[in-house]
């Protein structure tokens, strides 16, 4: 197969056959993905030859991602991870990688090898296991939180592994002069080349910091959807660019990017806009995996690459259940964990390639060590489907009750639509008793400027369904628009509707045509925004004239009760109205209807609480 | 002198004319606190630390109320809820209101023989106001005899006046006597009649 359409169409196809039938069989995307690629790859049907190539364009895939996954980690919430990546992340890192590198030794490979082995071993599979814990909708379960936390120590432990290498060709003395350099800093010592790292690592946080916000902020003012989706992505490729000129993981660096932006209000449009890019290419990437798995290779080196892959396996996943077990997770959910981050990670092909390029490695090597991390990649999900299909049915005790860890709520229960003076009236009282909520608003000014207020503002359009998935609204228990914009809102309530039948819709109107319309558009929580006020004042009016408090507080209590009831009387009436009458014209009828006082009367002060009158008659 | 506050609960005090006259008699008065609680309080959101502070500050509680179902009106009962507290009022280090004296002024559509042992309502006054003795008991203050005017439906203004008059003596005594003697207040024959 050649060219880029056919190539195009045998992936997708393959894509569309193999991930369905795999999630139905229970398996996820992930093994299909892989399946996929294995069936399309050289060694089955054979339309893909040049699966290492697909696999480094598609990396980009796993970079989208890591930025994605930096976006979701507030520096907060990193720090209140702090133990948990500590502890139980840089125990596996150390002691899987320890344990590694004296086999390596023990083996006979010299220690420069086996340091490079070990480290890009001691490492899983961010991609595979985060894809798996986020379609099993697990992320927040005890499992998902230290598989998380481990995976996190995991990716920042690629930045010294990163440094540590080109020191390692030092040792080596073997600095690669090959031709084909991994970056522009190839022919610097190797010294410079690390410092380079460190530079370009700052230039991301100082982008991140300064220059990207102005950046959106400037795009997003065109209100043009596509300009705000470049944008978008000419920070993904603009620091992987930048990550590759200095020959350091583009993935790590646009994690940092997207950590220092997941305080930013243009997280969520970031998410919604990148998210379609990063699935593709991810399942991409997995496909380009499964199709490089190197049967040949491993069918001629069959006994060592299969018993270095289950070795690595059963080393790995004994060292995390060991954790698992100081962590107190019940022996179901440690299997879950142990099992689930037992592969070797995709970072391990990038170490390879660079520690061969620095001439650490052999490509014999280089290639045998890529075998066993694509068969691991491709072993351990089919581990998981043995675990969750036959073992734990068998085990059934153990689905009991779960040991809570340290809750780390990144998602809010409310999500404020719309910070106007009105939104930001009632976001603040909402912040008053505890409640955070998550703020969306379309002006990119006003966004910037409760920022700085210490408001917690993101910035987009929230009658889009992508940003509202990334806003949360699937595991939200309210939305609250603020917007007093009718249309605005129709179409929010057709889209929560739609897509969020369990999410309470509450509603700002304009006036009462709004109302109507919201009304009939099922809504039950509108709230006219004149209502209260314009009662409150005409209380205090009251009050002024000389009547009493509690008395006036009463009957506009129940005056307003009275108006609501009647909108939803006049709702019905405005229905029986012939088409072309108009709103306004509507407007004016209810209103008469209204101010004609008969319904008022009641309102008055002849209600007869309290009143003496007619006891007086009686004998007492 | 002694200071006098006089914590007053009426719902519709602008159709009573005989909380208004007792009010009325007493208003402006050096010395005397009046909190009308339905005009401070409409939505019954009881602002706790200034009303405790103007109890520390005056040494004669004199609750003003119509006598509704036996007790106060229902505002009365929720500042005595929230003001009262646990540790402040009573209980360990509750001595805020030590040493203080307390008063009901009650008046009631019932005449006074309506309370009696052969009246409709079987019980005395004195007996049905035992909560609000034993809340003084239990604050540590003094419980003073209550102040009642009856038959508020049917009474007449001259009578009115003249128990205008009464309260007011009542609260100038309060306010200046000597020393306060349960036995000898200014309105005691009365309740006896």
């Amino acid at each position: 197969m050649s060219g880029f359409l056919p190539s195009a169409i045998v992936y997708i196809l393959a894509a569309i056959v193999c991930v369905p039938i795999a999630k139905r069989l229970g398996m996820g995307s992930v093994l299909g993905y892989l399946l996929a690629g294995i069936a399309i790859g050289p060694y089955l049907v054979g339309f893909i030859q040049e699966g290492q190539d697909i696999m480094h364009y598609t990396e980009f895939g796993v970079v989208m991602m890591l930025f994605l996954i930096g976006l979701e980690l507030e520096p907060e919430n990193l720090w209140k991870m702090k133990n948990l990546i500590l502890n139980a992340g840089l125990t596996q890192v150390l002691v899987t990688s320890a344990l590694i590198i004296g086999l390596g030794i023990a083996f006979g490979f010299t220690w420069q090898i086996s340091i490079t082995i070990g480290f890009s071993m001691a490492l899983s599979s961010t991609a595979i296991v985060l894809q798996s814990l986020k379609e099993k909708n697990v992320m927040g379960s005890p499992v998902g939180k230290l598989s998380f936390g481990v995976l996190l120590m995991q990716d920042i432990a690629v930045i010294p592994i990163l440094a540590i290498l080109p020191l390692l060709a030092v040792a080596n003395e073997t600095v690669n002069t090959s031709g084909e350099g991994h970056g522009f800093i190839e022919q610097f010592p190797a010294w410079v080349q690390t410092l380079s790292l460190f530079g370009a690592v700052g230039l991301v946080i100082l982008l991140g910091r300064y220059g990207f916000g102005p950046l959106l902020n400037y795009v997003s003012k065109t209100h043009l959807r596509e300009l705000f989706t470049a944008s978008a992505l000419l920070i993904v490729v603009g620091i992987t660019f930048l990550m590759e000129f200095v020959g350091l993981s583009p993935a790590l660096g646009t994690f940092l990017g997207g950590v220092i932006l997941a305080n930013s209000p243009y997280k969520h449009a970031l998410e919604s806009d990148l998210d379609p890019f990063k699935g593709l290419l991810l399942g991409m990437f997995f496909m380009a995996v499964g199709a490089t798995i190197n049967f040949g290779l491993i069918f001629s080196n069959a006994s060592i690459i299969i018993s270095a892959t289950i070795g690595v396996i059963i080393l790995k996943s004994l060292v995390l259940l060991i954790i698992g077990k100081i962590k107190k997770l019940e022996i179901g959910n440690n299997l879950k964990f142990a099992i689930g981050l037992s592969q070797i990670g995709e970072f391990s092909f990038v170490t390879y390639a660079f520690a061969s390029q620095l001439g650490i490695i052999d490509l014999s090597i280089s290639d045998t060590l890529m075998a066993i991390t694509a068969l691991s990649m491709t072993i351990t999900p089919i581990l998981m489907v043995i675990l969750d299909k036959v073992i734990f049915p068998k085990m059934s005790t153990n689905q009991g009750p779960k040991k809570e860890m340290d809750t780390i709520e990144t998602r809010s229960k409310v999500i404020l639509v719309g910070f106007s003076h009105f939104g930001s009236t009632l976001g603040r009282f909402l912040r008053a008793n505890g409640v955070e909520a998550t703020v969306l608003d379309y002006n990119p000014d006003r966004v910037d400027f409760l920022r700085k207020m210490g408001f917690k503002v993101y910035y987009g359009d929230a009658t889009r369904l992508d940003l509202l998935h990334s806003a949360g609204a699937e595991e939200a228990t309210l939305l609250i628009s603020a917007i007093k914009n009718p249309e605005t809102n129709l179409k929010l309530i057709e889209i929560c509707k739609e897509n969020f039948p369990k999410l309470e819709i509450m509603l700002r109107a304009k006036n009462r045509v709004d109302a109507y319309e919201l009304m009939e558009a099922g809504m039950e929580n509108i709230y006219r925004e004149h209502l209260d006020t314009s009662i409150r004042m005409g209380e205090d009016a009251l009050k002024k004239l000389g009547f009493r408090a509690h008395t006036i507080h009463r009957l506009a209590a129940s005056f307003k009760k009275y108006d609501e009831e009647a909108l939803k009387v006049l709702v019905q009436y405005k229905n029986n109205q012939k088409e072309y009458i108009s709103k306004i014209k509507l407007q004016i009828e209810s209103q008469e209807t209204l101010l004609s006082g008969e319904l008022s009367r009641k309102f008055s002060m002849n209600d007869h609480a309290w009143d003496s009158e007619a006891m007086k008659n009686p004998e007492n | 002198m002694r200071k006098v506050l006089v914590i007053f609960a009426h719902p519709k005090y602008e159709h009573s004319e005989v909380n208004q006259a007792l009010i009325r008699s007493i208003e402006g008065l050096e010395g005397v606190t009046i909190r009308d609680l339905y005009e401070l309080y409409p939505d019954f959101n009881i602002d706790v630390q200034s009303e405790q502070e103007l109890l520390f500050e005056h040494e004669i509680i004199l609750f003003q109320h119509p006598f509704y179902w036996y007790s106060c009106p229902p505002l009365l009962k929720q500042w005595m809820d929230l003001v009262l507290e646990f540790g402040w009022a009573y209980g360990p280090g509750g001595i805020y209101l030590k040493g203080k004296y307390l008063l009901s002024s009650i008046t009631s559509g019932g005449s006074s023989e309506a309370y009696q042992p052969d009246g409709k309502n079987r019980f005395t006054l004195e007996e049905l106001l035992r909560p609000f003795e034993q809340t003084a008991y239990l604050c540590k203050m003094e419980y003073l005899p209550y102040f009642h005017i009856g038959g508020t439906h049917r009474i007449k203004d001259d009578e009115l006046n003249q128990k205008s008059l009464d309260f007011q003596k009542l609260v100038f005594h309060l306010r200046d006597a000597e020393k306060i003697v349960s036995e000898s207040l200014p309105h005691l024959e009365q309740n006896l009649s």
